[in-house]
């Protein structure tokens, strides 16, 4: 991570804009463009070539899911841009295609609402922006409560595993989490791995892979 | 606007050539007039209207014609070219008929002014949306256009007929009356019936009768329009079913306006709040949360401003929650299905929704059904002691059904505030209806019913 991380956010609401440049500000970003809508932000990326990418997903003139496909358009373009998007709900199908997107790491699918635990999001922020992946942890449980679950031949222990794995942790910071020893998370995870059917491969990430599993198999049941 | 049939014709004078024959004034009205411009103008229709209707006809004229000529031949050997015509004629007039019948009938329906005193007004219903097509399939759908096709019909053949037979009386009259002078022509002897007119006294005598006869003739014409002003407005004024079924049309219509008009507030205010309050609210949490990040733990104002930003936080929640009662997001972005599956998944019961929508509904027709399934779901969830829900879509010629069934102990009724009437209500301004089911000891099943054009 370079020591000065270059920040291009977009979104609609002035006062909210406002108020994530100052916490950009504050938690040591350099903000770099604060822009209004899709547009504006793939053409502010395209001039800053910025480290980072916050968005939100519903914007101008559609209102649909323009900063959405936007951050896609831009990660397909550079794979190593970070990019955090937030939304207004949760939507397991948006996570699914930005962990798709590039290599499925550095990236964030996060609910608007969580700016408002300042510290939290800037952790998060900073967690991308290392390289972690981060899914809001409500699309985690939307997706458990599914019941017609294809993960549903996961224990309740690898499930809590593989929500905190798509929370982007490490295998350590998993095993802290669960007060259990680091060679206990690696079977779990070892466990996850063979029941969702990914074989180990040199160039592929698996956990990510998993995750995607979990977030497709969501994705999947819902209208997308 | 209702006019009054049962008034007494005589008060006001009479309003049609039948009522005015009973008036003693009679002859020196205008309604022998007026029945004989009606006359003339129908023979100039008539012909006119001839034209393209022998046309249409011309099929069925020429299987009549193999079926009556031919000879000997067996009428098995000319079934086949018979069938045909008679089929094709069929078409031709079903399909063309409209188009002549519905200008034929506005004239004679204005034309009917000359020998009726009251309105004639069409039964046509209005069409609603631009374009050819809603009018055609409006027009080619209702009762008054196939009767100003049969009033076309009968101008052409039955029409002559009848004017042909009843006028032969007043020729006959005229030409007694001018006996004299086809007589004095010499243009010689004549005929009428078995009488033979040869001379000036034979000649003098048959004017005598026609003068006599003379004052029948305005009764004939009066008689003659009356009748066939009485068919015409039988088939080309609106009749009461009409106007009702007009009105109610009116009014489901307008009853459907007022439903959409409420759906697209509901969006207005939704949208409102989420641009308005809800960006406002979001801003300050954060300012309050970046505010705490700066004040000493120690300082006084820091257990305030905690609780300030805890609450903030707390009014964020609730006002997401109204927002998505209002009008949920999900609902205009995404759709009925996505939407009933994100109910399903806040429902504290497990709840399977099946089935396959292809394509967005009208709006008002996802925001009846979402909020149906909504209370539905509620219910279940705190009264049914249910352990599971299904919920299933179905659309199929030009319906929605919805139902929603579950296994609890039953019992639901919808007389006891269970919102449920509410919605009924709801349905029933969009054309639809809700069915439940629900005996004590279960299962309860409720069913929507909506009509969804493709």
């Amino acid at each position: 991570m370079s020591p000065v991380t270059r920040v291009v956010l977009a979104e609609d609401g002035v006062l909210l804009r406002e108020g994530l440049v100052g916490l950009l500000d504050r938690f040591g970003f350099t903000v770099v463009a604060a822009v209004g809508d899709a547009d504006a932000l793939v053409a502010a990326a395209a001039e800053q070539q910025p480290d980072l990418v916050v968005t939100d997903v519903r914007m101008p003139p559609d209102f649909t899911d323009e900063g959405l496909r936007a951050a896609v358009r831009l990660r397909h373009d550079r794979p190593e841009l970070a990019v955090v998007v937030l939304s207004q709900y949760v939507r397991p199908g948006y996570a699914a295609e930005l962990l798709e997107s590039g290599d499925g790491q550095r990236v964030g699918y996060l609910l608007k609402d969580r700016v408002v635990d300042v510290a939290e999001f800037a952790a998060v922020l900073h967690q991308v922006v290392a390289g972690g992946t981060v899914v809001d942890p409500e699309v985690v449980r939307h997706l458990l409560r599914r019941r017609r679950d294809p993960l549903a031949r996961l224990s309740v222990r690898e499930r809590d595993v593989l929500a905190l794995i798509a929370e982007g942790r490490s295998n350590a910071s998993i095993a802290r989490a669960l007060v259990v020893s680091e060679a206990a998370v690696g079977k779990h995870v070892g466990s996850i791995l063979a029941k969702l059917d990914l074989p180990p491969t040199e160039d592929t990430n698996r956990r990510v892979l998993a995750v995607l599993a979990y977030l497709g198999s969501g994705a999947g049941s819902s209208a997308d | 606007m209702l006019t009054d049939e049962s008034r007494n014709p005589m008060e006001n004078g009479p309003t049609t050539p039948l009522e005015s024959l009973r008036q003693r004034r009679f002859l020196i009205s205008a309604w022998p007039w007026r029945s004989l411009g009606y006359l003339l103008t129908t023979a100039l229709v008539a012909a006119a209207v001839g034209v393209p209707w022998l046309i249409l006809g011309t099929p069925w004229l020429f299987a009549l014609h193999r079926l009556t000529s031919g000879g000997f031949q067996p009428v098995e050997s000319r079934l086949g070219v018979v069938l045909f015509g008679t089929l094709l004629g069929a078409v031709l007039i079903a399909v063309c008929g409209p188009l002549i019948g519905l200008p034929v009938a506005a004239l004679e329906r204005r034309r009917l002014r000359l020998i009726s005193t009251r309105p004639v007004e069409s039964g046509h219903a209005r069409v609603r949306e631009p374009g050819p097509w809603p009018w055609l399939r409006t027009r080619y759908t209702e009762a008054a256009t196939w009767r100003a096709v049969g009033y076309t019909f009968l101008l052409v053949t039955a029409a002559p007929l009848l004017y042909g037979a009843v006028l032969l009386v007043p020729l006959l009259i005229l030409t007694l009356l001018a006996a004299p002078f086809l007589v004095a022509d010499g243009s010689g002897p004549f005929e009428i019936g078995r009488i033979t007119i040869d001379s000036a006294a034979s000649a003098r005598w048959a004017a005598l009768v026609g003068l006599l006869l003379f004052p029948l003739v305005p009764y004939l014409l009066a008689l003659l329009a009356g009748a066939h002003g009485a068919v015409a407005r039988l088939l080309l004024h609106r009749g009461a079913d009409d106007r009702l079924r007009a009105e109610l049309v009116e009014v489901a219509h307008s009853r459907a306006r007022l439903v959409d008009a409420f759906e697209s507030e509901r969006r207005r205010i939704e949208r409102d709040l989420h641009d308005g309050a809800q960006q406002r609210l979001v801003s300050l949490t954060l300012q309050l949360g970046l505010a705490r990040l700066d004040l000493p733990a120690e300082s006084p104002a820091a257990g305030p401003l905690a609780t300030a930003h805890e609450q903030a936080k707390q009014a964020m929640v609730e006002l997401r929650e109204i927002i998505h009662g209002i009008h949920p997001q999900i609902l205009t972005e995404r759709g009925l299905p996505a939407a009933l599956a994100e109910l399903a998944d806040r429902c504290p019961i497990p709840v399977t929704v099946q089935g396959d929508l292809s394509g967005r509904l009208p709006g008002h027709l996802e925001a009846a059904t979402y909020f149906v399934v909504a209370e539905a779901l509620t219910n279940a969830a705190r009264h049914s002691a249910a352990t599971g829900v299904r919920v299933d879509l179905a659309r199929q010629d030009g319906q929605l059904t919805v139902r929603i069934s579950d296994d609890g102990h039953g019992g639901a009724d919808p007389a006891h505030g269970t919102g449920l009437t509410g919605l009924a209500d709801r349905l029933a301004a969009v054309g639809g209806r809700m069915l439940l089911s629900s005996p004590p000891g279960g299962p309860t099943l409720l069913q929507v019913e909506l009509p969804c054009p493709r």
